[in-house]
């Protein structure tokens, strides 16, 4: 098996004429925890529902598990493989907790039964209550304990704190955590919150307008971005052309405020290289690399 | 041992991590032969993702701060007693600079700034040097 659990090339997506995705490309490795970031109607859900095998793409291709998404066959196999938790968490609304556990239970022989009893206790879930009558974060920690129950590989959510309150959200990633460092279970979650991604995910995505601006460990993109700070001995006369990788240069007076996305060695160098330089650098949040690439485009 | 890191700073996690084992480290807080946090139970304390913690273990390792036994978890050299030393002199040099250049009347941040150029040089002349241009 490839080390890729989910593999996208060139995936293209349009509703009634209307792109949703225009080339997407995506490679989340086993193991990671992986953080899918856009804005609202940046292309996230329908990202996910081509690789649940929901919807057909237009063009490219979308696997998982080395499987193709699209395909019938293979769409039952993956998602006998794979939790889905998803936002609009449309589980029978007549059945208590206890009967959507049994219910799922029959279509898994792999069913954890000490993983149920576990979460069941640990998300406090009330085993006799009607699955209408749960808060949002009760149903997805349902949702999450049924992925989780049933030995997925790999768990898929779709904006998962999505509605829930601080304490609740705190619970969900704490679970998150725990489950990838207990089985190494491969967790890809769509977001817009960056704090929450920021904490858990080791590797990020952000797409925008169906495509993907910036893929990688979000720890190297941590190093790789950087803010500076140049104060110059004089006004300059003639703008400075400065190499690749500054993003985005703003001047006021003797200061020069630089986004730098990499080469930022080469950057300071040429920076100190002006008379009466000095520089300072400053670290780069996600909240500022996600402004950066989502406004200019 | 505690440890609590902010996600938000900009600053990687990794390196985050590492810079507080270090310095629990140089303070004695952590001394040699300690064991540290297995990685599950470092990742679910601080709520982060457990690959990070095994890059943060694994650069210690390669920087001989701990060391990593398989199957029986991460400690802290046996070598750290000597560099612990190195810092504690290093440290009353840093002191006393300090004291010096507060005596001149320059701020914390004008301080910082100086260093952090003074280190640029000293890397780039490191760089140039080494080249034999």
């Amino acid at each position: 098996m490839s080390d890729w659990v989910i593999q996208a090339r060139g995936l293209q997506k349009s509703f009634k004429g209307q792109p949703a995705l225009t080339g997407l490309n995506l490679e989340v490795p086993a193991g990671s925890i992986f953080g899918f970031l856009g804005r609202n109607g940046a292309g996230k859900t329908t990202t996910i529902r081509l690789l649940m095998g929901f919807l057909k793409p237009d063009g490219g291709d979308a696997r998982v598990f080395g499987m193709p998404a699209g395909d019938s066959a293979a769409g039952i196999e993956i998602r006998r493989r794979l939790g889905f938790v998803t936002e609009d968490k449309d589980l029978y609304p007549y059945m208590t907790v206890e009967q959507i556990i049994r219910f799922t239970r029959s279509f898994f022989p792999t069913w954890r039964v000490d993983s149920e009893k576990r979460y069941l206790k640990l998300f406090d879930l009330p085993p006799s209550r009607k699955i209408s009558d749960l808060s949002k974060g009760m149903r997805s920690k349902l949702m999450l304990l049924l992925g989780i129950s049933h030995g997925a590989e790999l768990l898929i959510l779709d904006e998962p704190t999505e509605g829930l309150d601080p304490v609740a959200v705190d619970d969900m990633l704490r679970e998150l955590v725990s489950i990838s460092a207990t089985g190494g279970t491969t967790i890809f979650f769509s977001s817009h919150q960056l704090e929450e991604v920021e904490q858990i995910a080791d590797r990020v995505c952000i797409i925008d307008h169906g495509a993907a601006v910036v893929t990688g460990s979000l720890d190297d993109l941590k190093t790789q971005y950087q803010r500076l700070r140049v104060v110059l001995g004089a006004e300059l006369r003639t703008p400075v052309q400065w190499g690749d990788g500054a993003e985005h240069v703003r001047q006021d007076g003797r200061t020069v405020d630089i986004l730098a996305s990499r080469n930022v060695e080469a950057i300071i160098n040429q920076a100190r290289s002006l008379p009466g330089a000095s520089v300072e650098r400053f670290p780069v949040t996600l909240k500022e690399i996600f402004l950066e690439h989502v406004r200019s485009n | 041992m505690i440890f609590r890191l902010n996600p938000s700073t900009g600053l990687p996690m990794y390196l985050q991590l590492m810079e507080q084992i270090r310095h629990a480290v140089e303070t004695g807080a952590l001394k040699a032969g300690d064991q540290l946090p297995t990685i599950r139970s470092m990742a679910e304390d601080l709520v982060m993702n457990p690959n990070t913690v095994v890059r943060a273990y694994r650069e210690l390792q390669h920087e001989g701060i701990i060391e990593l036994k398989h199957g029986s978890g991460a400690f802290v050299s046996e070598s750290v007693g000597s560099r612990a030393r190195v810092t504690k002199r290093a440290q009353t040099v840093v002191q006393s600079t300090l004291d010096r250049l507060a005596d001149l009347g320059l701020t914390e941040d004008e301080i910082r700034r100086l260093f952090e150029n003074e280190l640029a040089q000293h890397r780039a002349g490191k760089a140039s040097g080494g080249k034999n241009e």
